[in-house]
């Protein structure tokens, strides 16, 4: 069995967000990367399945050079080599080409990525891929079983589940409950070094997006207390004030 | 010029997010002096179709099919497409639903289209530029994103626009696109749904709680206090990861984002994550012990003390209120 991880690089979750460039651009000065979250997710499970010889993890991400230290990190984590397809992942359309054209070259059995990257929020990457592959796409998932063929996925839905059955290759998106992230043991940190990082060119294909403007939320006004013994107030404030309830 | 919006239907019946996102594509074909055409699949009564005209919909493309009873990504997907060529559409609306996030992107591809999911707001059409406002980093900022494809999709977020009413006469028409088997391949065995809750990220008003109810069994009266203002329930990071709640009610940055009209945090300290995940709710509401709590920073309203004495006073007022 051969898993695809894609992973992407995003600023660490404590990140303070701002701007430069009169807002067109995120402000990278001090910032840590790492493994989207989510990502991190869906590579614990692949490792989970291939546990015991049963198969093999390839992370691809796209991204210029700078993006190898958080490839190392999933090598650590226990991918069993890397793809780095080398370019600014510019917009989810171009990022999910470039995997899916790399797809096209290698044998694999199913690709899995993080529901959503926690920079751009776009929870596209994965429904694209499967779409330029001709694969079904299961998005956001909180639960994937595979017996060799056929996988049971939980998907969620909006007050519950779906359990979807999908035999052959497939393309899932992981959400929590997926798997428990796994952290990184001092032999994994060890072999990552030596692990294989092969890197590609990327393909060249028309922008559908582009980001313009970055703005952050307006503060909101000071908050309003009202003393613990006078709880009832708040119900009247909501109702009357903030019109709400 | 037209625009095609998806309405989403679960067990044959639209839910809020539908009107939203008819009323918000209404909105676009307006500016852009077009039509618009609703796509409907599944099976839905005629009655609820011809309901749409209230929100703008002048035309509905109804596939009934029993094939397509249950949610299929990929036989969706291609219907939607075929749906946006005939009616010559250059923007598809869709829900940010957790179905949408799984369609919208495979529809773009179909259409070599451009996607901004998570929308907040209408497009800004300046000087021939189509300008889509959307959240990004969580919840930390909007990032305004450019669309310069001939067709645009457009996944609004729930609860950003509102229901706007809009009466127009309404046709429902029969569509039946071919369908590839391989399209089908995807087969669904199971729906599990609460139908007795508010699901969350469809919520207007949520109750939330963290770390400060000291543990699961102290949910009896949040659940109350949600029960009692038709609130959907969530929690902190913390509280999900110990298995206290489950990871469906997780919001924040590794959760999910959501921007409810009223947001009741309780014993939630609001550790940047958090706070990235529901920053844009209208109303904040902070109950917390400790005054230095972050929460209150970004709180509209707050109450300084203990949740086991704040919130029973809050269910009894609220009973009150309620007569």
């Amino acid at each position: 069995m051969k898993i695809l991880v894609c992973i992407s690089n995003v600023p660490d979750t404590t990140t303070k967000i701002t701007f430069t460039n009169d807002n067109t651009q995120f402000n990278t000065s001090g910032v840590q990367f790492i493994v989207n979250p989510y990502d991190e997710i869906a590579l614990s499970r692949a490792i989970e399945l291939c546990e015991g010889g049963k198969g093999t993890v390839t992370v691809i991400n796209v991204g210029e050079s700078q993006t190898e230290p958080t490839i190392r990190k999933a090598l650590a984590i226990g991918a069993d080599d890397a793809v780095r397809i080398n370019a600014i992942p510019r917009d989810a359309y171009f990022t999910a080409y470039q995997i899916a054209e790399y797809a096209k070259t290698t044998e694999f059995d199913m690709i899995l990525c993080g529901r959503e990257s926690i920079d751009y929020n776009g929870s596209q990457v994965a429904a694209m891929i499967g779409e330029f592959l001709d694969i079904p796409s299961i998005s956001i998932i909180k639960k994937l079983d595979y017996d060799g063929t056929t996988a049971t996925i939980d998907r969620e839905i909006e007050g519950g589940k779906e359990v979807v059955s999908v035999t052959g290759k497939f393309i899932a998106s992981c959400a929590e409950g997926t798997a428990e992230p796994k952290i990184p043991n001092m032999r994994g940190i060890m072999s990552a070094r030596t692990k294989p990082l092969v890197v590609v060119e990327a393909k060249e294909i028309e922008q559908v997006a582009k980001v313009q403007q970055f703005e952050t939320p307006p503060p909101r006004g000071a908050v309003k207390l009202i003393p613990a013994e006078e709880t009832a107030k708040l119900i009247d404030l909501l109702h009357q004030e903030a019109k709400v309830i | 010029m037209s625009v095609l919006v998806y309405v989403e239907q679960v067990d044959g019946k639209f839910k809020k997010s539908v009107f939203e996102a008819v009323s918000y594509a209404k909105a676009i074909a307006d500016k852009q002096g077009g039509g618009l055409t609703a796509i409907s699949i599944g099976n839905v009564d005629e009655s609820e179709l011809k309901a749409l005209g209230k929100y703008g919909a002048s035309k509905v493309l109804n596939v009934s099919n029993d094939q397509l009873k249950n949610f299929v990504n990929q036989a969706y997907a291609s219907i939607i497409a075929e749906a946006a060529k005939k009616e010559n559409a250059d923007v598809v609306v869709l829900s940010n639903s957790f179905s949408g996030k799984g369609l919208a992107p495979r529809v773009a591809v179909k259409l070599k289209a451009g996607l901004v999911d998570g929308a907040v707001e209408l497009p800004q059409l300046d000087g021939g530029k189509f300008l889509v406002k959307k959240t990004a980093f969580s919840g930390k900022a909007f990032a305004v994103t450019e669309l310069t494809s001939a067709v645009k999709i457009i996944a609004l977020n729930p609860n950003a626009f509102g229901v706007k009413e809009s009466a127009v006469d309404t046709t429902v028409e029969a569509f039946s696109p071919e369908i590839k088997a391989t399209d089908l391949t995807a087969i669904v065995k199971e729906i599990v749904r609460a139908t007795n809750k508010v699901s969350l990220p469809d919520a207007e008003l949520v109750v939330s709680a963290g770390r400060g109810l000291k543990g699961p069994e102290n949910w009896g009266m949040i659940e109350e206090l949600a029960d009692l203002l038709g609130a959907a329930t969530a929690c902190s990071k913390p509280v999900s990861d110990a298995d206290w709640r489950p990871h469906s009610e997780h919001v924040g940055q590794t959760g999910i984002a959501i921007s409810p009209n009223l947001y009741i945090a309780i014993g939630i300290s609001g550790a940047i994550q958090h706070l990235a995940g529901v920053s844009s709710s209208k109303v904040i509401v902070v109950i917390n012990k400790d005054p230095e709590a972050p929460f209150f920073k970004v709180a509209d309203y707050g109450i300084v003390g203990d949740a086991f004495e704040v919130v029973p006073k809050l269910i009894e007022a609220l009973k009150a209120h309620k007569g």
